[in-house]
C-alpha cells in the first residue's frame, strides 16, 4: 500500500490503518502527513528549570511505592451486606497500558476475607484415591522444577453489569474489571500427584483453599494433566495474600474461581464433588429453567479501555484506541474496531507478545472529527471463535445466565465528547 | 519459537508424562488417615465423608436462631444475605429466586457448606449433630423432608432435590 494511503479512514467513522503509527510510516510521510494532529498553542514564557532538578532527590527504599501522583489510581471494592471479605474489587483497565496487572491491582473475589496465612505453618495435603497421602510445604515445593507463564485470570462473573435492562454508566472497571493477567510460577500440580500415585479410577480432584469459605471446587484430572500449577509467584514476587499466599491452584483459561486461592487440600475423586460454589453458584441458569453446570473455560472477549465509559474526549483529532482481548481458549488471532455501531470494522494492530491465555493489548489509530460514534471491538480466537454481540449472546442465554459474559462492549462518544455505555 | 522455549515446551511435556514424575525431588511428606481426618472435611453426591452423628428439624431450628438467623432471616427468608427457603417454581421465570429448595442439586452440599463455611463469623464450629439438624431443618422449611425425618450419613445422600434434574452437564470427559 501506498505511504499516503494511511491516511486515508479503512473503515467508517474515522479509522485509519492499523500501521499508521509504526515509526517508518510516519518518517515516510514526512511531516506534511501528519498536519492533522493539533499542536497545543505555544506560550511566549521562556521553560524553566523545574525545581526537582533544583535539591538532590530522595533516597533508595527497601520496597517501591508508586508516585505520590498515581494514588488516585484505585481498585473499587464492595462486599455484601454486613460483611468485609465477601465480595471483590476490580481491576482500573483503564488506567493501564500493555498486558501486565500490577499485583497491588489484580482484581480480588473473596468468599470470607483474606486468610493471614503462616507460611511455615501452611501444609498442602494430596490425599483420595492415592497410593500415598502426602503433605508439602512452601520450602519444597521451591525445590521442585518451577514452569513460568503468563495468563489472564478472569472472575466467570464478570462483566455481569451488562445483564441489566439499561446500560450502568460506569467506568470500564466497575463493569469489566473482574479480570487481570500476571505471570504465573509455580509446580505443575501433575507432578506432584504422580510423587502420590494417582489410582485409575482417579478422574477428578477437589481443590481447596485454607481461608474461612474452605472454599472448595471439583476439576476434571485431564486439566490437571494438561497446564495446572500450584502457583507460589505472581509476576516475579510471592504471591499476595490478596492472590493466594503462599500457594494456589492456577488453571490457565478457566473461570477465576476453580483457580483456588491458599490453596491446602487435593482431593483425587472419582467424579465432582458437587460443592456450593460450582451448583448453587457458578452455574449457568437459562431461560427454560435447566442449568449448565461445567462451563469452565472463559471464552473469546476483548475490550477498548480507551477512550471508555465516562472518560471525556480531548478536542477533536487523532486517537489510539487501546484496548486489550484474550481467550481461555488460545491466543487472539485477530482484533477488530468499529467506529460507526458495528457497521464497518478496521483489523487493530495486536501487541507483541500474542500469547495463549494471555491479555493481547490491541491498538488502533482513529481520528475523531466530533459527531457522533459507538466504538467496539470485537476479538477472534485461534480457534476460530468471534466475540458476539449482546444481542446474540443474551438472546441464546437469557438474562439470568450470570455467568460467562463476553459480549462486545459499545462506547458512545457523544458530540460534546462525553464517552458511555451503550447496548447496541 | 526459539530453542530455548523449545527446550522449555519439551521439558514441561515430559514433566506432565507420568513416566518421568521421578524427575521432582520427592520431598512430599507422609501422611496417615487419622492425620488426615479433621481435614477431609469434604462431602461427595453418594455420602462419602459425611461423619457420624445426627439430627432433626426440631433440634435444627434452636441452632438456626442462635447461629444463623441474624444473617439470613426467620425460617430462612428475607435476611440480608442469601435467602436459604423459598422460591419454588420461580427457576424458570423471568426472576428465578435460587435457594436451597428450588435450586440446589445435592443436600450433601447443604451439609458440605455449613460444615465448612457457617455461621460465617465462626465457620466449622459446629458440632456433627448441629449441622445434621440444621440442614434437616432448611430441607423441612423447604418441604423437601417431613418434621420428623432425621439427617445423618444414610440419609442426606438419599433425599430427593426438586430442582435435581435440571442440571445439565456440558463438561466431557473428552
Ligand atoms: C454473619 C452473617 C452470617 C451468618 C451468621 C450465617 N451466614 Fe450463611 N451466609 C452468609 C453469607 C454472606 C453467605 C454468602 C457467602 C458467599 O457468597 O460465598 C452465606 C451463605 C450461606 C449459604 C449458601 C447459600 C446459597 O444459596 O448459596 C448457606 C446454605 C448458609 N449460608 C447457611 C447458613 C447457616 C446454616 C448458618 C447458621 C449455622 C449461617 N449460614 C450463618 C452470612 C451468614
Amino acid at each position: 500500500m501506498k505511504k499516503s494511503d494511511l491516511l486515508e479512514p479503512i473503515a467508517g467513522n474515522g479509522l485509519l490503518h492499523r500501521r499508521l503509527f509504526l515509526k517508518s510510516s510516519v518518517a515516510a510521510m514526512g511531516a506534511a502527513g501528519l498536519q492533522f494532529i493539533t499542536a497545543k498553542v505555544a506560550t511566549a514564557a521562556p521553560l524553566e528549570v523545574p525545581a526537582w532538578m533544583q535539591i538532590p532527590g530522595t533516597g533508595m527504599s527497601g520496597y517501591g511505592a508508586r508516585s505520590r501522583h498515581e494514588e488516585h489510581i484505585q481498585r473499587s471494592f464492595g462486599s455484601l451486606p454486613g460483611t468485609v471479605g465477601v465480595g471483590s474489587s476490580k481491576t482500573p483497565l483503564e488506567h493501564l497500558e500493555g498486558i501486565i496487572t500490577p499485583g497491588a491491582l489484580h482484581f480480588e473475589r473473596h468468599h470470607n476475607g483474606i486468610p493471614d496465612i503462616a507460611p511455615l505453618e501452611h501444609q498442602l495435603l494430596i490425599h483420595g484415591l492415592v497410593d500415598r497421602p502426602l503433605t508439602f510445604d512452601l520450602e519444597s515445593l521451591t525445590r521442585y522444577p518451577l514452569v513460568s507463564h503468563i495468563h489472564f485470570l478472569e472472575c466467570s462473573g464478570n462483566s455481569g453489569a451488562n445483564n441489566a435492562p439499561k446500560p450502568p454508566q460506569l467506568p470500564a472497571s466497575s463493569i469489566h474489571g473482574l479480570v487481570s493477567c500476571s505471570e504465573w510460577t509455580g509446580v505443575p500440580l501433575a507432578v506432584l500427584l504422580d510423587e502420590a500415585g494417582v489410582q485409575s479410577e482417579g478422574s477428578w480432584i477437589l481443590a481447596e483453599g485454607s481461608d474461612a469459605a474452605a472454599m472448595s471446587r471439583s476439576i476434571p484430572m485431564a486439566k490437571v494433566r494438561d497446564d495446572a500449577i500450584v502457583a507460589i509467584y505472581q509476576n516475579g514476587e510471592h504471591l499476595r495474600p490478596a492472590n493466594g499466599y503462599p500457594m494456589r491452584l492456577f488453571l490457565p483459561g478457566w473461570e477465576g474461581n476453580m483457580s483456588v486461592k491458599w490453596l491446602r487440600r487435593i482431593q483425587v475423586t472419582s467424579g465432582p464433588t458437587m460443592t456450593k460454589d460450582e451448583t448453587s453458584k457458578y452455574s449457568d441458569l437459562m431461560p427454560d429453567g435447566r442449568s449448565k453446570l461445567f462451563t469452565f473455560p472463559m471464552e473469546v472477549k476483548s475490550l477498548i479501555t480507551s477512550p471508555s465509559g465516562t472518560n471525556a474526549m480531548q478536542g477533536t483529532g487523532l486517537y489510539q484506541v487501546s484496548g486489550i482481548a484474550w481467550s481461555g481458549l488460545g491466543r487472539i488471532r485477530r482484533v477488530e474496531v468499529s467506529a460507526d455501531d458495528g457497521r464497518t470494522w478496521a483489523e487493530a494492530a495486536l501487541t507483541d507478545p500474542v500469547l495463549p491465555r494471555a491479555f493481547t493489548r490491541f491498538r488502533l489509530p482513529w481520528r475523531w472529527d466530533g459527531g457522533p460514534a459507538v466504538l467496539q471491538s470485537r476479538a477472534i480466537d485461534e480457534t476460530g471463535a468471534v466475540q458476539p454481540t449482546r444481542t446474540v449472546l443474551l438472546g441464546e442465554r437469557g438474562a439470568n445466565y450470570r455467568y460467562h459474559y463476553n459480549a462486545i462492549q459499545s462506547w458512545a462518544v457523544s458530540e460534546t465528547g462525553e464517552v458511555s455505555n451503550v447496548y447496541s | 519459537m526459539s530453542i530455548v522455549s523449545r527446550i522449555m515446551w519439551i521439558y514441561i511435556a515430559l514433566l506432565a508424562c507420568p513416566a518421568f514424575a521421578q524427575e521432582g525431588p520427592e520431598l512430599g511428606v507422609a501422611v496417615t488417615a487419622d492425620q488426615i481426618a479433621s481435614w477431609a472435611i469434604s462431602v461427595q453426591p453418594d455420602g462419602t465423608g459425611l461423619p457420624a452423628g445426627s439430627g432433626n428439624a426440631a433440634a435444627g431450628a434452636e441452632v438456626y436462631v442462635m447461629k444463623c438467623l441474624a444473617c439470613h432471616g426467620p425460617e430462612g427468608a428475607g435476611g440480608l444475605n442469601d435467602w436459604l427457603v423459598g422460591g419454588h417454581g420461580t427457576i424458570s421465570s423471568d426472576t428465578p429466586v435460587r435457594t436451597i429448595g428450588s435450586y440446589w442439586p445435592y443436600a450433601t452440599t447443604v451439609f458440605d457448606y455449613i460444615r465448612r463455611a457457617m455461621p460465617l463469623t465462626q465457620p466449622q464450629s459446629l458440632s456433627n449433630d448441629e449441622t445434621y439438624a440444621v440442614t434437616a431443618y432448611l430441607l423441612e422449611l423447604n418441604g423437601i423432608i417431613d418434621e420428623g425425618d432425621v439427617m445423618d450419613a444414610e440419609t442426606v445422600p438419599n433425599v430427593e432435590m426438586p430442582n435435581a434434574g435440571n442440571f445439565i452437564w456440558v463438561y466431557s470427559e473428552k
